[in-house]
């Protein structure tokens, strides 16, 4: 492990990317994601590797297809529109079962919207968000080491399943800066992938491919990535509980805004509520089975977004009507105080208490 | 030995090379294909001269194309 | 006997899927001659586009990947970075590369990627069946176009080799024509020295071929021929419109 550093969120997850194995960065520049790819431009030919600014995030990510088919650890970085852009090159890269990273630093939408923080691309990332039925694994880090560390193991994760892995950021992640300290330096990826394309010679040609036309072959393709997300969903879930145990109420919020729910978490047991926070790190395989369970237990929850509501539905789905799942929203930029998340709470241990219909 | 072969089995009956030969020496068989089309061919193959112009606008690469080596004609150095 | 003419090596046994009398099938076999002559087969990687030569990697014989629609300088870009040692090149129609892909060609060819472009423009889409194309020429009827290609509603034709030839990163663009024997010889030629500049690591090479589509024309194959040599040549002018090694012999270099 290295010294703590203060560093910036975009910075660091550019440098863990690098020490987990990234050699080949292609992107373009959006706001608030910018310090990636310019921290690529600097370091990454440092140790090998290569950087290119593209003219779009379309052909960024097209870039990113052809250097995970030759092999190469590649990954791209953008923000929320330009990930919108990038929708058809990821249902190429899961269709060809491709590894690489991509990373999302969101921001305010629908549209341009603003440059300021969000959480609004939940649906678009965890429901695969191009074309066609694949999935992304995605995770939500809170704090720009937990992003570090999953940074670093996410050219491993990509390989292992052959997927693409979203790292799901947002504006204030990325522009904050906190102490973080590196995991040591990883050596190159190993060599010798069986789909690599990388010249027929002695052996029989390889094609990477998406267009399937016959229906039974695509059929069981489809079949096949399906299987593989079952696998991921058993392997591949990755969630934290802050003092769930004697719960009543649970806050459920990922990433910068789970953060403010632990503070206010704090805040609720001070006033005698009996509440706690279920943060999903992994939010593609969401923790669908601890959800459950707690909802066995608990009186309700109260799930916090900076959005107008998306990962709430999956607490819905998890919790398949055990008990009452409120939301707590916001969009445009703001980031929710702990002060209003407690005034939500404390609304909702009224009214439980007071037995009036919802 | 023939110096133009026809791959039959390849030809979808474009007449491509038919509309290059100088000869004027290929021409549409009746027969069929396994894949429906009536393919091109040369009988009188003495005739050909190995141009190869019907095999560079083939785009199936049907032919292929031969040439006897050169012999001396009796009475030349 | 002695061999005039055989089919390459770097060409699958499969029967091409093209319509009969398209060219793609000539276009296909000059590549193939090309890798073989230059033995490139081993080290090559193709790009195969969207379009009727999606299928392309079926008919060649050596490692291809398929893009999306007109992204395959994009994709060639990103396999060139991880293996600059290989040889890689896209073949891509006119929509693939003069619609949808403006903008990966056109910066593939200003960044001096060391990639070659076979770019097959026949004016119209074929796979889609028939509707314009950037390359359509004015007053063609196309599907999208049925009254004849209007400038006033539908602009003029592109002009892609005479565009990219601008970018100081192309070295060598060509304009070539599928059209008869002799033209056939040309853009073979053409070919070759465009991948040479690629193994020399001279910058960005295209071959432009003019080719035909008898099915969304409407013609008979041997009709289309003439139909590139009377209505797209004039349009499209054949010759090389960029060479840096010519420039480099008349600079004395």
């Amino acid at each position: 492990m290295s010294e703590l550093m203060l560093m910036k969120g975009n910075e660091a997850i550019a440098e863990a990317a690098i020490r987990g194995g990234c050699r080949f960065f292609f992107g373009y520049p959006i706001t608030p994601q910018n310090e990636i790819p310019e921290y690529m431009a600097r370091w990454l030919p440092e140790v090998g590797g290569a950087f290119l600014q593209a003219e779009s995030e379309v052909a960024a990510i097209n870039m990113v297809y052809g250097a995970a088919a030759a092999g190469g650890r590649a990954m791209t970085s953008s923000s929320s529109p330009g990930i919108s852009l990038k929708q058809e090159g990821i249902s190429y890269i899961a269709a060809a079962e491709l590894p690489c990273v991509i990373v999302n630093i969101m921001r305010g939408g629908p549209g341009l919207g603003s440059i300021q923080p969000a959480q609004s691309d939940y649906f678009q990332a965890t429901r695969g968000g191009g074309h066609g039925d694949y999935r992304l694994i995605v995770l939500g880090p809170a704090s720009i080491q937990e992003a570090v560390d999953l940074m670093m193991g996410a050219f491993d994760l990509a390989e292992k399943y052959r997927n693409p892995v979203m790292l799901l950021g947002d504006g204030v992640l990325g522009q904050m800066m906190e102490p973080v300290s590196f995991p040591e330096y990883r050596g190159p990826a190993p060599a010798g992938k069986s789909w690599v394309l990388d010249g027929a010679k002695g052996r029989p040609p390889r094609v990477v491919n998406t267009l399937l036309m016959d229906a039974e072959d695509l059929f069981r393709h489809n079949l096949a990535l399906q299987a593989k997300y079952r696998e991921i969903s058993k392997n591949e879930v990755r969630w934290e509980e802050y003092r769930t145990g004697d719960a009543d109420v649970v806050l459920v919020a990922y990433g910068i805004t789970a953060r403010v729910c632990k503070s206010a978490v704090d805040m609720a047991r001070q006033s005698h509520i009996k509440a706690g926070l279920f943060r999903p790190v992994s939010l593609y395989p969401f923790p669908i089975k601890p959800l459950k369970e707690l909802a066995a237990r608990v009186k309700g929850f109260l799930v916090v977004e900076m959005s107008m509501g998306q990962m709430v539905e999956d607490v819905r789905l998890a919790v398949e009507g055990a008990s009452r799942v409120h939301f707590y929203g916001t969009a445009g930029g703001i980031i929710p105080a702990s002060k209003s998340v407690l005034q939500e709470l404390q609304a909702i241990a009224l009214r439980s208490e007071g037995g009036a219909a919802q | 030995m023939p110096r133009v072969v026809f791959n039959e089995d390849r030809c979808k009956g474009c007449e491509l090379c038919i509309t290059v030969c100088p000869k004027k020496i290929i021409f549409m068989s009746d027969r069929m294909n396994a894949r429906g089309f009536r393919p091109a061919t040369v009988t009188d193959q003495d005739a050909c001269i190995s141009c190869a112009l019907c095999a560079r606008i083939c785009p199936d690469t049907v032919i292929e194309v031969y040439r006897e080596p050169a012999t001396r004609k009796e009475g030349q150095p | 006997m002695s061999v005039v003419f055989k089919r390459p090596k770097a060409l699958s046994d499969r029967p091409n899927t093209y319509c009969p009398g398209c060219t793609h099938g000539v276009a296909h076999r000059l590549v193939a001659e090309a890798i073989d002559e230059l033995d490139l087969r081993e080290i090559a990687i193709g790009i195969a586009p969207v379009g009727c030569a999606v299928f392309a990697y079926e008919f060649f014989n050596m490692d291809f990947a398929q893009a999306a629609h007109g992204r395959a300088p994009a994709v060639a870009t990103g396999i060139k970075r991880v293996l600059p040692d290989r040889f890689v090149f896209t073949y891509q129609g006119d929509g693939d590369l003069a619609a949808i892909g403006t903008a990966e060609v056109v910066h593939a060819a200003s960044r001096g990627e060391q990639i070659s472009v076979i770019f097959v423009n026949n004016a119209i889409y074929g796979m889609t069946s028939g509707q314009m194309a950037p390359t359509t020429i004015v007053g063609q009827k196309t599907t999208t176009t049925p009254l004849g290609r209007d400038p006033a509603r539908a602009g003029y034709p592109i002009r892609l080799s005479e565009m990219l030839a601008t970018l100081p990163g192309a070295a060598y663009i060509a304009w070539c024509s599928l059209h008869n024997p002799q033209q056939i010889d040309r853009a073979k030629n053409a070919i070759v020295k465009a991948f040479r500049m690629q193994v020399e690591g001279r910058g960005f090479s295209m071959v432009e071929l003019l080719s035909n589509c008898p099915t969304n024309w409407g013609m008979s194959p041997a009709e289309s021929l003439k139909w590139i040599e009377e209505h797209m040549i004039p349009t499209f002018p054949l010759g090389v419109v960029k060479d840096v090694t010519a420039e480099e012999v008349k600079a004395g270099a």
